[in-house]
């Protein structure tokens, strides 16, 4: 792996949380090129996740792995707390934040609790009542 | 020349496959997709083709974001099942069939279709799924050998549904134009509606998902017009992956007579659909 000075996320168009560059989807992140190279080092770190020794050696020392992996201090911050949106308005996709949430024994029906302020049960009801609809 | 037999468009919802491994399928919460699938599983049981082809995306586990080619196909002797993080699943690996890969990787070039070649790849859920929803039991095999052909649908600008579509049609010419005479099962997988994050996530959208399971039998070209946009509007931003049914779809006969569909919701956040079209003439 390279690691490489700390990269900011500062001066990169920074799109509004919810919405891509070129699609406004209300409520939907849209996973484009400027949110990828955002979330590059992110999303390699959570990659790194698929090796058990990996997973090891992050739980160890999470702060310092997020250092070797070069976030940027508001990407490592997100990870520390937990702050599932937060890593995905930073450039986490989604596929990669879930290798995360499934090391701390989180559901992807935990995560969409967590995006729409739900719990998680509240949120599965809702998946098994025939899921959300638009308006 | 090759024929394809007949064509599977199934989700590959990873919680399905779990669902097996673990022998829920007859728990309340699975029991109806599984008794849904039984009619295709059948019906495929005895339609055995000598090669499938596998038209899927990867899920983070076979590649990162390093590279991301919009079209990719393997080309290996097998391809190991990936790791996702806490042990592979126990399912045999895939044997491939490189001499038609590199036919077909041959073929679709020349036509415009410039596919990025894998000579090693794990392959994941998006993969292993749908030859479970296929194949419930493999024992040590999986019944043919397998080609893959991966789309990029994680990172937008994913590839339109039209040119899916295309490459569906320039992926049956290259079929039939294979100098062996082997039959073909072609499987297009993902979907239905869904999404995973934003404060959409838990998107479904049955009146959309129904529209595309009866219209990828009878007209195809409908769905092959609409927009990213459009799909993500309405099949939410994990929906859009269904533009890999258009490969399988376009792979086979203007005229297919539909076997077998179902629907079923959740899977995992997921809306669930088979649809099994048989592609000999009636
Ligand atoms: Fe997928």
């Amino acid at each position: 792996m390279t690691t490489a000075t700390a990269p900011t996320t500062e001066g990169t168009p920074m799109s509004t949380p919810e919405t891509g560059g070129r699609l406004n989807v209300p409520g939907t992140p849209i996973f484009d090129g400027q949110t990828s190279r955002r979330g590059l080092r992110l999303n390699k770190m959570l990659m790194s996740f698929r090796a058990a020794e990996n997973r090891d050696r992050f739980s160890d020392d999470e702060a310092a792995y997020c250092t070797e992996f070069g976030l940027a201090p508001e990407q490592t911050q997100a990870v520390l707390d937990r702050d599932w949106t937060a890593m995905i308005d930073l450039g986490g996709s989604i596929f990669y934040v879930y290798k995360l949430a499934m090391m701390d024994g989180r559901s992807m029906q935990y995560l969409g609790g967590v995006f729409t302020g739900m719990t998680e049960e509240e949120f599965q009801a809702e998946l098994r009542a025939g899921g959300r609809r638009d308006g | 020349m090759a024929d394809v037999i007949w064509g599977l468009a199934t989700s590959h919802v990873p919680s399905i496959g779990a669902a097996m491994d673990r022998g829920k399928t007859e728990d309340p919460n699975w029991k109806d997709l599984f008794d849904g699938y039984a009619p295709a599983r059948e019906w495929l049981a005895e339609h055995k083709p000598d090669v499938a082809i596998v038209v899927y995306n990867d899920h983070a586990n076979g590649l990162d974001l390093d590279i991301i080619p919009t079209f990719g196909i393997g080309t290996a002797d097998s391809y190991t099942v990936a790791d996702e993080g806490y042990g592979p699943r126990q399912v045999p690996d895939v044997i491939g069939d490189p001499d038609l890969s590199l036919h077909l990787l041959e073929s679709l070039v020349d036509e415009g279709f410039d596919l990025t070649v894998f000579q090693e790849l794990e392959v994941d859920h998006g993969l292993t799924v749908p030859l479970s929803v296929w194949t419930p039991d493999p024992g040590d095999a999986w019944p043919c050998p397998v080609v893959p052909i991966l789309v990029n649908v994680i990172q937008y600008p994913q590839p339109t549904a039209s040119r899916c579509y295309a490459l569906g049609q320039a992926l049956g010419r290259a079929i039939s134009s294979y100098r062996d005479d082997v039959t073909v099962g072609i499987l297009g997988t993902g979907g239905m509606s869904h999404q995973l994050a934003g404060s959409r996530a838990g998107f479904i959208n049955p009146e959309f998902d129904a529209m595309w399971l009866e219209k990828i039998q009878t007209d195809p070209a409908a769905l092959a017009a609409l927009s990213r946009e459009e799909l993500i509007r309405q099949a939410g931003s994990e929906g859009i992956e269904l533009i890999m049914w258009l490969i399988m779809r376009g792979a086979m006969n203007p005229q297919v007579t539909k076997v077998h569909s179902h629907y079923f919701l959740p899977a995992s956040n997921t809306a669930a659909g088979i649809a099994l079209l048989d592609n000999r003439p009636a």
